[in-house]
């Protein structure tokens, strides 16, 4: 890989803690039974690792270890959770609530219901990205099984109001499902209080390995579901196929590592997010923040730099490794649809990057990052036709676009 | 994805970037794109009596191979007559920069603004 790398991409994923890794290598070569073998030690020791991490993920969201069932990432826990309770309840409730901003394998899964019958109310947003309580309230009906409302979103780190839809769904005795892939060792998350039936982690998104996560089913009241890999029938007969001790580990210590130093690694990356926001801020006009300003995570920024294109001012920045919202690289063209649902015009879309700060950031690579976005802004508003009409006072949506 | 060398060379050293007084009788300006589609181009030609582009600029809002595209436009033409400017083709830009499938619409809205470009010089000069 090349040198002089920032990675400032902490949505996609995050680096495996070192003292994660540490806690798994021991299960990958002398450690190695299969935690399902019962008869001898091998197997003991396997499964004695596997049901401690399984406490250990159970804490920080503040469940019991028997509400967790290890999965291979949030994708599988999201698609168990949606398509698990509408093959179990299905045929008494047919109708889901959901959200347009959600990940695409929540949103595809409930694609994929509405093929199979059911019907799905994808709620609007806000401009600041969040949910209408009163919106989600109208949306209600007697078939109501589930709502699905992710805790954090994935590309512009807004943080939904959880507990309230919480409250809301017990109520009226529907099932609350949250994808809290980016919420996870961020925020604090507490099941009960929260009234959250169904949450799906990811380890990957929070200094765990990639190709596990979990998924939490709330035992009281029960939530029952169908499974969706059938077999040996491990994991209460949710999730067949035998478990990697190493990975579960992996998780387990992930959260042990999140949850103990959750409130200082959450204000050290709001501290280099507000010098970062602030060096930009003072340098150049027009970069609005999307999201909304006060419910979000420290470690996400997504801001649109007006009047350059995002691909185009990612490969002036190449040695900063964020991700844009203009995806003017994937085969469809199109802008963001989590910008676009908050009302960010296309244009302002296509000029979109998200910045994500985490536990290994230094302040050198964020001053770094900050000097280099501000140079190549600059030079490239130079070259930038729709900066020169702005600053000559042309409206450019007074003109009439060809689009093609 | 990695880039193309022509296309980062191009990126990174883009060639007659600016602009030209577009009221100026000898100046012919093409904007094309939308601002909604992640691209806009603007090509100036500078023409003299004889029919030759003794001058070319751009600016672009876009990706890589859009600034790329367009830088390589404005070097392409420079010299040329109007005629043959206006017979490049997009599939030329794309050759030459090896532009994958997903970029080739950068070299399509490269065409049409030297086409734009010069169709705004012959109806000034038409006027």
């Amino acid at each position: 890989m090349a040198k002089n790398l920032i990675y400032l991409d902490y949505q996609a994923t995050t680096p495996c803690d070192p003292r994660v890794l540490e806690k798994m290598i021991p299960y990958l070569c002398e450690k190695y039974g299969n935690p399902h073998s019962r008869n001898h030690a091998f197997g003991w020791d396997a499964e004695s690792a596997v049901e401690s991490a399984r406490q250990q993920v159970a804490k920080i969201i503040n469940a019991e270890s028997k509400e967790i069932i290890f999965t291979s990432g949030a994708t599988e826990s999201n698609n168990l959770a949606l398509k698990g309770a509408a093959e179990f309840y299905g045929d008494k409730k047919k109708h889901i609530i959901t959200c347009v901003t959600e990940h695409k394998c929540v949103l595809d899964t409930c694609r994929h219901l509405e093929q199979k019958g059911f019907s799905v109310t994808y709620l609007p947003v806000h401009k600041n990205g969040l949910i209408d309580l009163e919106t989600l309230k109208e949306a209600f009906t007697e078939e109501t099984l589930l709502v699905s409302i992710m805790a954090v979103n994935n590309e512009i780190g807004v943080i939904q109001p959880l507990r309230e839809i919480g409250a809301l769904c017990r109520e009226r005795n529907v099932f609350f499902h949250t994808d809290a892939a980016q919420a996870v060792g961020k925020i604090p998350l507490d099941v009960n209080e929260m009234n959250i039936d169904l949450l799906s982690i990811s380890a990957h998104k929070m200094y765990g390995p990639m190709g596990i996560g979990a998924l939490y089913v709330r035992r009281n009241p029960r939530v029952r579901l169908k499974a969706q890999i059938n077999g040996g029938g491990q994991e209460r007969g949710m999730r067949s196929g035998t478990l990697s001790p190493a990975l579960c580990v992996g998780l387990g210590e992930a959260c042990v590592l999140s949850q103990e130093k959750m409130s200082q690694e959450s204000a050290r990356i709001r501290y280099y997010a507000h010098l970062f926001c602030k060096k930009i801020m003072e340098a150049l006009p027009e970069v609005y923040l999307n999201g909304d300003k006060d419910s979000r995570v420290p470690g996400n920024l997504n801001l649109s730099f007006a009047h350059v294109e995002g691909e185009g001012l990612m490969m002036a920045i190449k040695n900063l490794c964020v991700s844009s919202g203009s995806a003017c690289t994937s085969a469809s063209l199109e802008p963001s649809y989590v910008l676009r649902a908050l009302g960010v015009s296309e244009e302002l879309a296509h000029t979109s990057l998200r910045i994500g700060i985490g536990r290994f950031t230094k302040k050198e690579e964020i001053e770094l990052a900050a000097d280099q976005i501000i140079t190549a802004v600059n030079k490239l508003r130079d070259m930038s036709p729709l900066w020169e009409m702005a600053q000559a006072g042309i409206d450019v949506s007074s003109i009439d676009w060809a689009s093609h | 994805m990695a880039y193309n060398k022509k296309v980062i060379d191009h990126y990174e050293n883009p060639r007659n970037v600016g602009s030209f007084e577009s009221s100026e009788k000898n100046v012919g300006t093409g904007l094309v794109g939308a601002p909604s589609c992640g691209d806009v181009m603007k090509l100036q030609i500078k023409v003299d009596s004889q029919g030759l582009i003794i001058d070319a600029k751009f600016k672009t809002f876009g990706c890589g191979s859009a600034i790329a595209s367009s830088s390589l436009v404005t070097e392409k033409i420079k010299g040329k007559t109007l005629q043959e400017a206006g017979s490049i083709r997009n599939s030329d830009i794309a050759n030459e920069l090896d532009l994958p499938p997903v970029k080739r619409h950068c070299s399509v809205l490269a065409e049409d603004a030297i086409r734009a470009a010069i169709r705004d010089y012959q109806e000034k000069i038409a006027k």
